[in-house]
Order: structure tokens, then sequence, then C-alpha cells
């Protein structure tokens, strides 16, 4: 590329001209810049560090900066709830980077973020390195690390199959499309499962996440706990089953929209923005329709685990439960109980009070979130307004 | 008709036709040598045309989707704090001054050492030292982005433990931009004519001060060209991005704590929401700023180094 | 490789003598001056010394522990004990795509700067080489993002009917549409830019009399660029082609962001319609998930194998150029 500088110029003075006065403009924009986006709506004068502006506010707002970093599925609801909290108190900044499960525990364990979301509650067991993550992010805060449930999200099996609106799949057959053991849309198995709906001979094209990914594991764990005879693979992050990897949620939504006969396990939201297919499940039950309350139901069917304030959640994947969605993944705010750094951990708690409560947790249905179920939401509430 | 004189017109003017209409001196199969001639310009054409084809379509694309958001003041002064995927408005200022921010002082590292290391190639390098740093400049250039970028996260994460922050993201710039720098600088030393050297050199004035002050000004608009060049392409870059810079929504000016958002970086959170009317026309804004961006160095720099060309 | 073989090094700009000349604050300066040229060259001589120690380092003890052939495996699982990682797949998919971006990039990237040396009309010609140089200033995010939403749907037609009219050969087996033939595509376009860039310079260079003999001669301007133009050029064409080709080989996230991953265990193919995972996008796309050691040297060792393919290309270009210089003059 170095050589590119010297193919032949010509250049009109003007040009010269112009460009000086845009990168002049360029450095001008240093003096101007904002965050206040409040915008229209009444911001009241004295803009984005007014703490003289709201007394009532400030008084239990904390300001400081929070980074933290982690699971992709949850973005559109941190972001939401960041952006809420931030409403409320200004002087608090909060950054969330979606880079995946796995990235938000290392970068915790290596302080590098204040706090991870994770689509798993850190290992108790050994990996495959021989460390064990809950006793090495106890070790980064100097202080016991805890897994707060935080949003629940269903994963969608979307679909993209022209004049077919409503699918019905259970366990054994999701296993076997996933598996490429089931081939066509018009397979006899599909076909058993949705009597009066006609079916394409299209093949189907299986999607999967390409890089490691929380929601591969989850669904694989669903896979594997309700379809045991198909699915023998153990559930990891990587993908064990087959078809055509495509980088992140995005990644994989996009492909099936764009690709007739596609299919793909996706957060509900991913499901939800790219217009596509959800498939129902069959449990054995009855059909359940993907909805807020059905995965909440079968959310609410989990057991705590865990210790004290250190909460985990076992999901019953082969639930049989009428009217419960059965493929769900939470995802799990990582804290350190005492944060190292007292400023910080204001900021921390303020903002997961108001993410875990209540008035919160409600609207995420619109964004394709289950809320907590209510015995577990006043447990975190419990955990939250402990952390120190 | 002279052949001489003509085929002197048709060098001048190699927009003629000249070459077709004159007595050739082999006229055997004229016919099937004018077909392929005639077919070779047609190929010709329909290169450059289809070489255009992707930039006018990619262009076209960005403007379209991106130019609106472009239009409004709020995406140049304002960050995109409080705007989560799903609302419009926002903008990319925190963005820029990041990308800027990041690129100045990727430039300040590198353009001293690029530029002595050239120095030192061409008028001190002898021998096997000068034959190494040759080497290591030209393995330097091999060096993926995404290595380099693995390379300091190891050394600045993983050694000393710090955070991941703007400086971090610039030295990993850095180790790409050194080779560019080495190299374009070495060009530009090498076109000073050595009369300049000995002139300065004869009047007893030391080496130092002859290249201080006669190699480096005359040979100084084109170094400017070639660390502008290498700076636009040093700041599109994505691959290092993502391993030494989280993203953040607020402004930052501070390169040693906090996150510090970049275009490429806003451009990669905000492409997870490319379905989102709101999201995906930011995305292809962000994707034009930074293209403009990439353009006015690349002006700048080509217009540094046309005004004081080397006159060789 | 060294400096030899340009203007200045024929004859020397300065042989010790001028420097020997007794000047106190001359000599104190030449020894600053020259210190810190010195002192810069062998930082870089030290960064890369680094970088090499740091990728050998974290490299040889993941290889050490891998359980299958590191160059000839087509495995890549280093989630969990005992390590399996081969680079087979990865070194296909780095190596087609780039030839499949040379095929397309040199000729056209030649002809263009042909048109544009040769046949383009005076008013077009310089503001067609700023036009293509354009392509260069297109972020390869900005690639990744056009190659994914409207490139990839694009180029779907092509590639099917390739795949059902020559889906015989193995070569073009139907299989998925973001495939390695597409990835070629965008890469050829990305590198396009590079080679006009280069080509355009050595075409301009050709010496003028060679082109007035060849038509004197009574050479159509076909033959007279067959006959003149491009054998002077031939070796800059091939030193850009080498610069564009090491381009294209370490490419990351336009990569990343179009190629379809293969499945764990999927059978081995030829076909152009695979998908895959170059060296640099399988990198970029676990990079957020090195945990362990191992794991991250496996990845390491992959861009070991990258930086030495990348090394070999830059280093042919290098000396192709400087033949040629020592050959022009």
């Amino acid at each position: 590329m170095y050589l590119l500088w010297k193919a032949p110029e010509v250049k009109i003075q003007r040009m010269s001209a112009l460009t000086l006065v845009a990168l002049a403009g360029t450095l001008a924009l240093g003096a101007c810049g904002s965050d206040n986006n409040t915008g229209t709506t009444g911001s009241n004068g004295s803009g984005s560090t007014g703490t003289a502006g709201g007394a009532a506010s400030s008084a239990d707002c904390p300001s400081g900066t929070v980074s933290a970093e982690g699971s992709s599925a949850q973005k559109a609801a941190i972001e939401e709830a960041i952006s809420a909290y931030q409403d409320k108190c200004a002087d608090a900044t909060i950054n969330y980077n979606a880079t995946g499960s796995g990235a938000g525990i290392k970068q915790f364990i290596a302080k590098q973020a204040d706090f991870a979301g994770s689509d798993s509650a850190l290992k108790t067991a050994a990996g495959s390195d021989g460390k064990i993550e809950q006793a090495e992010a106890d070790k980064a805060c100097a202080s016991p690390a805890w897994n707060l449930p935080m949003v629940t999200g269903p994963i969608a099996i979307a679909f993209n199959v022209k004049g077919v609106d409503k699918l019905i799949l259970n366990a054994d057959v999701a296993a076997d499309i996933f598996n490429a053991k089931i081939t066509t849309w018009n397979d006899p198995a599909i076909a058993k499962l949705n009597p009066g709906v006609t079916l394409p001979s299209e093949p189907i094209k299986v999607f999967f996440r390409s890089d490691e990914s929380g929601t591969t594991e989850n669904f694989t764990k669903y896979l594997k706990a309700a379809a045991p005879t198909k699915w023998t693979a153990d559930p990891a992050k990587k993908w064990s089953g087959k078809g055509e990897g495509k980088e992140k949620s995005a990644g994989v939504s996009s492909a099936v929209k764009s690709t007739e006969g596609g299919v793909t396990y996706t957060e509900w939201s991913y499901a939800k923005d790219n217009q596509l297919g959800i498939a129902q499940i069959d449990s054995g039950a009855g059909a359940v329709e993907l909805t807020g309350e059905s995965a909440g139901k079968a959310v609410a069917a989990a057991k705590v685990t865990g210790t004290g304030n250190n909460l985990s959640l076992k999901l019953d994947y082969a639930t049989k439960e009428a009217g419960a969605y059965p493929i769900v993944l939470v995802t799990y705010e990582i804290v350190c109980s005492k944060a190292a750094d007292a400023t910080k951990g204001k900021v921390i708690k303020g903002f997961l009070e108001s993410f875990s409560g209540t008035d919160f947790q409600k609207s995420l249905t619109d964004m394709g979130y289950a809320p907590l179920p209510d015995e577990v939401q006043s447990k975190v509430a419990t955990a939250v307004a402990a952390l120190q | 008709m002279s052949h001489t004189a003509t085929a002197t017109t048709a060098a001048n003017d190699p927009d003629s036709s000249g070459a077709r209409h004159r007595d050739p001196l082999f006229t055997t199969a004229s016919g099937g040598r004018k077909t392929k001639d005639l077919i070779a310009k047609v190929v010709m054409w329909a290169a450059f045309l289809l070489a255009l084809s992707p930039l006018v379509w990619i262009l076209w694309q960005v403007i379209s989707f991106g130019g609106q958001n472009l239009m409004q003041s709020e995406w140049w002064t304002h960050s995109m704090r409080g705007i989560t995927t799903r609302r419009e408005g926002g903008g990319a200022y925190h963005a820029i001054m990041g990308t800027l921010l990041q690129g100045l002082v990727t430039g300040l590292i590198s353009v001293p050492i690029g530029v002595f290391t050239a120095i030192y190639l061409v008028e001190y390098g002898r021998g096997r030292l000068a034959r190494a740093v040759s080497f290591m400049v030209d393995i330097l250039t091999g060096v993926p982005s995404i290595v380099a970028a693995l390379f300091i996260y190891a050394l600045w994460v993983t050694t000393f433990g710090w955070n991941r922050v703007g400086v971090a993201v610039s030295l990993s710039l850095v180790l790409l931009m050194i080779p560019t720098i080495v190299r374009s600088t070495e060009e530009m030393l090498k076109l000073v004519p050595n009369e300049l050297r000995e002139a300065s050199l004869a009047l007893g004035v030391p080496k130092w001060k002859t290249i201080a002050s006669v190699v480096l000004p005359t040979a100084f608009s084109g170094i400017v060209t070639g660390v502008l060049l290498g700076l636009a392409r040093v700041m599109g870059e994505t691959a290092p991005l993502l391993i030494l810079g989280p993203y953040t929504k607020n402004i930052n000016f501070d390169l040693f704590s906090g996150n510090m958002a970049t275009l490429p970086t806003m451009i990669n959170d905000e492409r997870q929401y490319l379905a989102l009317p709101a999201a995906h026309d930011r995305v292809w804004a962000a994707a034009l700023t930074l293209i403009l961006l990439i353009l006015l160095l690349n002006l700048a720099g080509r217009l540094i180094g046309r005004a004081g060309a080397v006159k060789a | 490789m060294s400096v030899t073989g340009v203007p200045v090094d024929l004859e020397p700009p300065s042989g010790q003598e001028p420097t020997e000349v007794p000047r106190g604050p001359g000599r104190l300066g030449d020894r600053l001056f020259g210190g810190s040229a010195t002192l810069a060259g062998t930082i870089v001589i030290a960064l890369v010394t680094l970088v090499g120690v740091f990728l050998l380092a974290q490299a040889i003890p993941a290889i050490a522990k891998d359980q299958v052939n590191f160059l000839w495996s087509r495995e890549w699982n280093v989630d969990s004990e005992p390590l399996r990682f081969g680079v087979r797949d990865l070194l296909w998919a780095t190596v087609v795509t780039s030839i499949i971006a040379m095929l397309l990039a040199v000729p056209v990237g030649v002809a263009v700067a042909l048109f544009i040396t040769e046949y383009a009309p005076r008013w077009l010609a310089r503001p067609a080489a700023q036009l293509v140089d354009l392509l260069a200033a297109v972020p390869s995010i900005v690639y990744g993002l056009w190659g994914v939403a409207t490139f990839t749907p694009f180029v779907g037609p092509l590639q099917n009917w390739l795949g059902s009219t020559l889906g015989w050969i193995p070569l073009f087996a139907p299989k998925y549409q973001s495939s390695l033939f597409v990835v070629g595509i965008v890469l050829a376009i990305m590198i396009l830019p590079i080679v006009t860039a280069l080509s355009r310079e050595v075409f301009s260079q050709t010496p003028r009399t060679h082109k007035e003999a060849a038509l004197a001669l009574g050479a159509t301007k076909w033959e007279m660029i067959r006959t003149a133009v491009l054998p002077y050029g031939q070796p800059g064409v091939i030193s850009a082609a080498m610069l564009a080709l090491g381009r294209a080989l370490g490419e990351t996230i336009a990569v990343t962001m179009i190629l379809s991953a293969l499945a764990p265990g999927s059978p081995w193919s030829w076909s152009l319609f695979n998908g895959g995972a170059t060296f640099a996008s399988l990198i970029a796309n676990n990079a957020a998930e090195f945990d362990s050691p191992e794991k991250t040297g496996a990845y390491i060792a992959a861009g070991l194998v990258l930086f030495v393919l990348t090394f070999v290309v830059n280093a042919i270009a290098r000396i192709v150029i400087e033949r040629r210089k020592a050959f022009t003059e």
C-alpha cells in the first residue's frame, strides 16, 4: 500500500483550500461535542453534568464510569437498562460491550471488566486448563464473586419457509434438523407435527453460530436434555451439529432472513427484529407459542442453586409442563460482592438495583425477553442490596 | 509519409488512432490485426468500467443509507449516550474524536521511529545491521493486523495487567504503521539529489546538519504525504480494535483510562442490530463518516505531496 | 533486501572523510543524530524480535501438545484436552480465496492501468486513476457490510448457475452462498487499487523510444503495448501482484463477516462454493474467547503460519522490485 502515494497527481488549488477548510472543521468539532442526548424533551438548562439540577436524584445517584462486557444475548436489554439508569443519574456512565459470555468472564477475571454478563454461571468445576472459574473470579475480586440472574431470554428456532407462518416442532425433530438427519421441509416427521400445513419440498438450510456462544451452549443443553437419543454431543459453546456457520446472532438471523429454507436458533429479540418465523415447541403437552409468559413459566420452574447471594438457576430443559416454552437462557451479571473500587461499586449497585427492579423487568417483554419470575426477582433484589 | 513523423505524433498523442491509418511496413493480415487492436481497446474500456462498478455501488449504498444522518448537526456534535439501538438519533462525535485521537497518537509514536529508521537506512546504514533493519521492516510489513493486536494484548494486559485503553490500540497500530512510514520515507530520501548532500558536505557542514537542514526539508512534503496515507490506512483498521479497544457510547478523551469509541467499533456495535431501521442508518452513516475521514487524509496527503514535490 | 541498487547507494552521500573534519559541535551532533537513527533502527529490530519471540513462545507449547499433525490435519478442536488442531483447511481457504482474488484482480488491474496510461482520453486519465485509488479508501469493515448485505445475494444466481452447469467438476460442486468464491471476488475488489496503482506507475515509465520504435515499425497500438509496454512492465506487475497477494492473505474483518464457517467434521470438499475459515478470520472470530494458554497458543500458531506465508510473499515482491531497479539502471 505504501507505494500508492506515488500515483500521478493533479489537484486544483480550490481543492486544497477545500481540504484545509474540512480539516479545520474536523478539528473545530473538538470544541462542541456533547453526551447530552436527552434532546428536545425538556432538559433543564444545566445540561449533562448538572448536579445542581435535580437535588432529589443526585442524593442517591452515584457518579463514575463502569465498564462491563459479555453476553450478546442481553445486549438490547442491558442497553435499555443503561439508558434508563443514566437518564436518572446523569453522572453515572456504564459501558457494555457485547463480546460474548466467555469473553466477559475472561475480561472480568483479568480485571478488564468491572462486571461481566454471561449466559452461564461461573463454573465450579475445573475446566480443561485445570482452573476453576468461580475460584479465579473470587481471586480477581478479592471477595466472593456473585452470579446474579438478571435477564431471561428465550431462544427461538427461527425459520424462513415460503408460505409457512406457523410451524410446530418437538425436541426430537429439532435435533434431527440441526443434525442434518432431516434435510427437507416436507419430511414426514415435520409433516406429522404440522397437520394441515403445506410444507414445501425445499432443502433445509441450517445456520449455526460460528463464534463460541452461550446461546449455542444453552440450545444444545436443551437438545441434549429433551432429546437425549437424538442429540448425543455434549453441550458446549462451540457448535457440534451440522450446517453453515455465521458470525454472532446478527449473522445467523440475517442469513436466515435472506435464505429461503433457512433455519437457526437465535435469541427471541433477533428473530423478532428480523421478522422471522418462530417455531412453536411441543414438549408433549401441546404446542407452545413463544411469548414472554410461556418463557417465564419455564424460568419459574427453575431451581435456584448456589449459596447465599450467589444465585444460579438450574433450568429444567426437559420440562413437560403445559404452556411452558422450554428453550430459555438466563443471562447472569457476574459481580464482585465487595467492589475493589468503592466509587464503581456504588454505580454497579445502583445500576443493578434499577435493572432488577420489577418495573424495568416488566418492560423487557417488548424487546424479546421474559421478566424474571417474582421469586427469583426478590432473591436477586436481596443480593443486590447486599453488594458492597 | 514518413514513418518517424507519424510515430512521433502517435507517441505524443496516445489518444489519436494514428497508429492505425498509416501505411505500415507489414500490411499482411491487417484486417485481423485491426480487429485485435479494436478488441484490445474495448477490453481496456470494459476493464475500467468494471473496476468502477463496485466503487460506485458501494459509495451509492453508503451514501443513500447513511447520508441522511450526516446531514443532521447532531451527528457531528453528539455521542450515542443513552441512545439504545432501537432509538433514533444520536451522533458519531465520540467515535470520530476517538478515531482522530488514536490516529494522532499512532502518528506521534510511529513517525519519529519510522523516519529515523529510514534516515538510518539511507544515510547511515551500511553492513549487517542495515541489512538486518531492512529485513525486519519487511517482516513487519507482513505482520497481519490481528497478530499485531494479539501481541499488544499479551504485553499490555497479560504481562503488565493494565486495562485496555486508547493508547494500547495506538500501539498496535504503530506496529502496522512503522513499515509504511519507513518505506515511503526511504523512497523520498533516495529521491533527494546527491549533489545537494555533496555541496553541503563540501562546505564543511557536518553530516547531521546536512541531513537535518538540507535532506529532510527537501524530502519533507513527500514524507508528510507518506505519513498521512499511512495514517489513513491504519484508521480504517478494525481487527485490532476488536481485541484492544472496547466500545463506549460516551465521549472519552482520555487515552489512558476508560473505553474509547472509534468509528470501526461503532460500526461493529451497531451492526448487530442491522435489522432495525435506526441502527441500520447509523451503521451506514458511520461507514460514510469513516470513508470521508480517510478520504480527507488521503487528499491532504496528496496535496501536500504535490505542493512540495522533490525536484529530482 | 538491502538498500543497494538504488542511486543513492551507488555513490554514497558521504564517505567517512567529511565527518572526520575536526569540528567539535558537529561531531557531537553527528553522534547524537546518527545515534538516534541507529537507535530507531534498533527499536525496529527489537520490536520484530519481540513479536517473533512472543509468537513462538505462545505457539510452541501448544504445537507440542497437539495430538495431530499441525500442518496436515483438518481438525480444529482446542476446547478440550487433548488438543487436536491442524491448519490444512485454513491453508486451503486462505490460499484459494487469495488465488481467486489474484486471478480476477491482476488481469483487470493491469487492463485498468493500461487504460489509464494508454487508452483514456487525456481529460479522463487522471480522474480515472484517482477513482480507482478511491477503492483503497474504503475500510475493510465497509467491504464486509456491503459483501454480506448486498454482494453475496447478488452473486447467488451466478453461483447457482455455475453449480448447476459445472457441478460435476469437484471445484464447482454446489454448496453454500457465502462461499470462498464470493470472498475471493470481494478480496479482488479490495486489492485492485494496489495492482492498478503499481502497474500504472511502471507502465508510465516505459521508455518512449521503445514505444516509438514499435509504432514506427507499423505496429498497432495493441501490438505496441504487447511488444513494448508489457515486457518492460512485467517485473513491476509481478511485484504489484505479490504485494496485493500479501494484503489478500491477511485480510481479516471482511472475510470474517462474509464467509460461512463449516460445521465440525464436515467432509473435505474441493468446491469453491464451500465455506471455511481463513487464518485471519478464524482468529478474529474466536479472539474474544481465548481463555486458556493452550487454546490461545493454538490460534497463535495459526497466526504464525499466516505470518510466514505473508512474509514469503512480501519478500518475493521485494526481490522482484530490487531486481527491476538493478535492471533499469
